[in-house]
């Protein structure tokens, strides 16, 4: 199948297909950070966190039209408003979520499970009543337009960079809340041992709550970083939600570096069949691999030392 | 929760009562109450039930949540699909096609011959067959894989849904073997006998309903075995089972089948009597539906399965006919309601609420009547 190539077109071709692992790469950590904070420290299946996502991403395409309307002048910056907005947008949904939801219902994890996918269904036919049933896309600035040449054949999309970057700090953000701020340790000394954290004055159902909301605001911030690449329907966010989940679990839950390194081996893995398979074949492929490893190691890639 | 006896035979005489209700309202008021065509849409609900039953075992007594029951359930459908399909296709009918005898679909899809794994699915013994013992097999793979090494809670849950994700993605990629995502469609006979009619979807409903009460016996059986107040004491404390010497897996693996094969067993009927099977049931939105019809019952009873899953397929059917978006809003309220005011469904409400009141009312009459005799 490559004799029909030459060498250089060959080279193209696996570098344009790298790339598009890349940025398949950076959907998947910045669908995945949010999980991984709730699932992964707190152990809280939420299987609205696609609706979370979807949230930011609408409020993103509120804001674009906003700023089109009324101040056209500062249209090319109103991006970084936008990914603020949503993240308070989706965290506040998340702490209301949690006070009214979720705190019931840490003792029993498969219930959660079936509420929040309760909560996902409503929130699915809210957007479709308020934005309607069909797709919106956003406006995107012109200076994200077009695409970087790197040689004469390969071309790199400006906004595929722009969400890596965007990737890339928001991992670093949250690797810094976690590993080196107060909340952080206050949330990893919660996972290792609930009890012991209570009783050296952690405010445990605080922390609880803080760690729901961020994880559902950098959910939000996913989703407004979507809206780049792709358009917004009110399903969208159940379309990924098994994905997001195998990348978490693939990774090891709890540890950040874990669903990193496993959403690049999935991404990869899924682009490059791409190539010599159709689309659901790849898919399908990659999926089956991922749960085949899980059933042999189930603890994931990275494990945490935890005396259970 | 179980706060029955060891010695409990397995049917109790309240058991017995609530049986003989169930089947009254099935084999007899239905049939009585409801024309052809809305009689056929029960049927349809009533192989959804199959599942619930199912879940009730492996969830509710087995604390194994599967979320890709609908897996099993098109497993069984597809088989039987595949089957009529064939009687469907034979030469005579397919004479425009450009390789006739073979399934429109594969014609479509520029298929010049049956695929090998098609061929014994023109046997109906080995199709009967294959209705159970694929769903079962494959079932048994995932429940060794799974429970020999542990895994269980979140984790079966989530993985059991990524399975029916790559189910479907499969079938609807695969169209010319499958029939995409149309599913496999235009079923007519059933070894000549033409299952469109009506008084075929008739009888179809009350092998149906026959099935389901063998399935209900089954599950009841295994309720009140040994292995079930096992399974039981497994959700509660599954350490000091293990500790007691019971290999635990086994057990799961057992239930698990259990539940593929009873799913398996409604698909096929759900294929018979609908006229069709499409990867619209295998997926993680139908296999999460399932798992509310159980939920609704009382996730520890039988027979409430059975209504549970008849009472929301009956909302769902009334609502979405008249307010489309509001069955949404009301299936997802319905969740949250569940998990949180009613963990035990109808069933629960039954038992806290309604019985009490009963049996006070029929006690106070016993005891008037009682009063009266010696005034005579």
């Amino acid at each position: 199948m490559f004799s029909d190539y030459t060498a250089s077109e060959l080279g193209a071709i696996f570098a344009m297909q790298g790339f598009a692992g890349l940025i398949l790469f950076s959907v998947f950590v910045l669908m995945a950070l949010g999980l991984a904070i709730i699932f992964g420290q707190m152990g809280v299946i939420n299987m609205a966190h696609g609706e979370f996502m979807i949230l930011g991403a609408y409020v993103t395409y509120l804001l674009s039209n906003f700023f089109a309307d009324y101040i056209p002048a500062l249209f090319s910056m109103y991006f970084f408003l936008a990914m603020l907005c949503a993240f308070v947008a989706s965290g506040a949904l998340g702490l209301l979520v949690e006070w009214a939801l979720i705190r019931h219902l840490y003792k029993r994890p498969l219930d959660t499970l079936l509420a929040t996918w309760g909560l996902s269904l409503i929130l699915q036919q809210i957007y479709r009543s308020v934005f309607g049933a069909r797709e919106v896309g956003v406006t995107i600035p012109d200076w994200m337009m077009g695409s970087l040449p790197l040689t004469d054949m390969i071309e790199i999309p400006i906004n595929g960079i722009f969400v890596m970057v965007l990737a890339v700090s928001i991992s670093i953000a949250v690797y810094v809340m976690m590993y080196r701020s107060r909340w952080g340790q206050q949330v990893r000394a919660i996972n290792n041992n609930r009890q012991m954290a209570d009783a050296v004055g952690i405010n445990t159902a605080w922390t609880d709550r803080m760690t729901f909301a961020i994880g559902c605001g950098v959910a939000g911030v996913a989703g407004s970083a979507f809206t780049m690449i792709g358009s917004t329907g009110p399903t969208a966010g159940q379309q990924y939600i098994v994905d997001t989940f195998l990348v978490v679990v693939f990774g090891g839950a709890g540890s950040l570096l874990g669903t990193i390194a496993s959403a690049f081996s999935i991404s990869q893995a899924q682009s490059i069949m791409e190539f010599f398979l159709s689309g659901s074949m790849a898919k399908v492929l990659t999926l089956l691999t991922v749960v085949c490893i899980l059933m042999l190691r189930p603890q994931g890639l990275f494990t945490l030392k935890l005396r259970k | 929760m179980n706060t029955t006896s060891f010695k409990q035979s397995f049917l109790t005489p309240r058991d017995m009562i609530g049986y003989a209700l169930l089947a009254a309202v099935i084999f007899v008021i239905f049939p009585l109450l409801l024309e052809p065509f809305r009689l056929n849409l029960f049927g349809k609900y009533l192989t959804y039930a199959f599942v619930a039953v199912g879940l009730v075992l492996c969830w509710g007594v087995g604390g194994i949540l599967s979320l890709g029951q609908g897996v099993f359930f098109g497993l069984g459908g597809y088989c039987m699909a595949m089957f009529l399909k064939l009687e469907a296709s034979s030469p005579e009918n397919t004479a425009i096609q450009s390789t006739p005898g073979i399934p429109d679909f594969m014609d479509w899809n520029q298929l010049s011959a049956l695929p090998w794994w098609w061929e014994p699915f023109s046997s109906f013994g080995f199709t009967l067959f294959a209705v159970i013992a694929v769903p079962v097999a494959f079932s048994y793979i995932i429940g060794v894989a799974m429970f020999r090494r542990r895994v269980g809670g979140v984790y079966f849950a989530i993985i059991t849904q990524a399975i029916a994700a790559i189910l479907t993605i499969l079938i609807i990629g695969q169209q010319g073997f499958t029939g995409g995502v149309n599913g496999i469609t235009d079923l007519r006979t059933l070894h000549g006998w033409d299952i469109r009619t009506d008084s075929a979807k008739t009888l179809l409903y009350f092998v149906n309903g026959t099935l389901l009460f063998a399935v209900l016996l089954a599950a009841q059986f295994v309720r009140r075995s040994k292995l079930g107040r096992l399974l039981i004491a497994m959700r509660d404390q599954e350490d000091r089972v293990r500790f007691s010497g019971y290999d635990v897996a086994n057990f799961k693996i057992f239930v698990f089948c259990l539940g593929a094969a009873f799913a398996a067993i409604g698909g096929a009927m759900f294929t018979l009597q609908v006229g069709f099977m499409s990867p619209s049931f295998v997926g993680i939105v139908p296999s999460i539906e399932m798992v509310i019809f159980a939920a609704v019952g009382g996730r520890l009873s039988i027979l409430g399965a059975v209504w549970g899953t008849l009472l929301v397929n009956w909302a769902k059917t009334t609502l979405s006919e008249s307010f489309p978006e509001l069955w949404l809003l009301g299936l997802g309220a319905l969740f949250i309601a569940v998990v949180m005011a009613f963990p035990n469904g109808l069933a629960g409400v039954w038992a806290e609420q309604v019985e009490p009141r009963l049996m006070k009312l029929l006690r106070r009459d016993s005891k008037a009547a009682a009063q009266t005799t010696p005034a005579e």
